[in-house]
């Protein structure tokens, strides 16, 4: 029988390895950009395992939302990143110094 | 151990695997394509809870689309690997430590409230159920207005990202259908009067 904390488990680790994914490829802007796609699945992972448990289907609506956010964030930061390339001809994080922050 | 426990431990280690594989690994490509492995791999766990309209979509959604689209720019763009590999080692010591640290954090938290013994067990819905109609109930009457602005959301989206990487290039050469309609003979075609050529001089 599967629990419910199997699947918090797994989203935990999966969590914590995004997180560590961001401290390793911090270079690398499309790294990074997995692994915020790797994190909203982590959460969504619990939205649905806590929804299945609970009997509450306003888990897996909700579910539905942060999928669509987190396409329009992919969408929109894949075009930042091409528009940073075409001006930079990299993407290295270390070049995005141009505003001096 | 049940057939269902067999099946998600399969799932899991492949899902974390391929998680552990998309931030070590040293080509972007690779990177993408073991992402589009864990996200088909947790569409198998929320199949096995009887979540088959968000399993769905999620391989619709972000392996038919999303994995493509960062497939499409990590080709599009010439990356330097090996700059993008520094400060790995570096920073492998202290991204380990946060990791295990909050690993450690979220397991006191899961199994102190939701072990085993006290998570409520799984209740199988009857044949007929329909996972994507009971979505579907609440989703077009109580989370209406939250459906209308995830809609509005993705229009921005797309307007947003067009206008960021559409580019006007003043030196291409492109065809105007419209002018090319509307020329006349007049416009173009040139009688010229003239002599006749001798053709002995």
């Amino acid at each position: 029988m599967i629990t419910l904390s199997d699947y918090l488990i797994v989203g935990a680790i999966l969590f914590c390895l995004s997180l560590a994914g961001i401290f390793l490829n911090r270079k690398n802007v499309i790294i990074l950009l997995m692994s915020i796609e790797l994190m909203l699945l982590a959460v969504n992972m619990n939205f649905v395992a806590f929804s299945a448990f609970l009997q509450d289907i306003a888990g897996q609506v909700f579910v539905f939302f942060i999928l669509t956010v987190a396409a329009a964030e992919a969408a929109i930061g894949l075009a930042i990143l091409v528009v940073l390339y075409r001006s930079k001809q990299s993407i290295n994080v270390d070049d995005m110094d141009s505003m001096k922050g | 151990m049940t057939f269902e426990k067999v099946v998600f431990y399969l799932f899991a280690t492949i899902l974390v695997l391929a998680a552990v594989r998309v931030i070590t690994a040293r080509n972007p490509v690779h990177a993408a394509l073991f992402l589009v492995l864990a996200f088909f791999s947790s569409s198998a766990l929320w199949i096995l809870i009887e979540a088959e309209f968000l399993a769905i979509t999620l391989v619709l959604v972000y392996v038919g689309a999303v994995m493509v689209l960062f497939l499409f720019v990590v080709m599009m763009l010439n990356i330097n690997i090996d700059v993008m590999r520094e400060g790995f080692i570096k920073y492998l010591p202290i991204g380990v430590a946060v990791a295990i640290i909050s690993a450690i954090e979220m397991g006191i938290v899961i199994t102190g409230n939701f072990g085993a013994d006290k998570s409520p067990a799984l209740v199988r819905k009857p044949a007929d159920y329909s996972n994507t109609e009971a979505i579907g109930q609440v989703l077009y009457t109580e989370y209406l207005f939250a459906f209308e602005v995830a809609a509005v959301l993705l229009l921005v989206a797309i307007v947003a990202a067009i206008a960021l990487t559409m580019r006007k290039r003043p030196n291409t050469r492109y065809q105007n259908p419209s002018s090319q309609v509307v020329v006349r003979k007049e416009d173009r075609l040139r009688v010229v009067k003239m002599d006749v050529e001798d053709k002995q001089s």
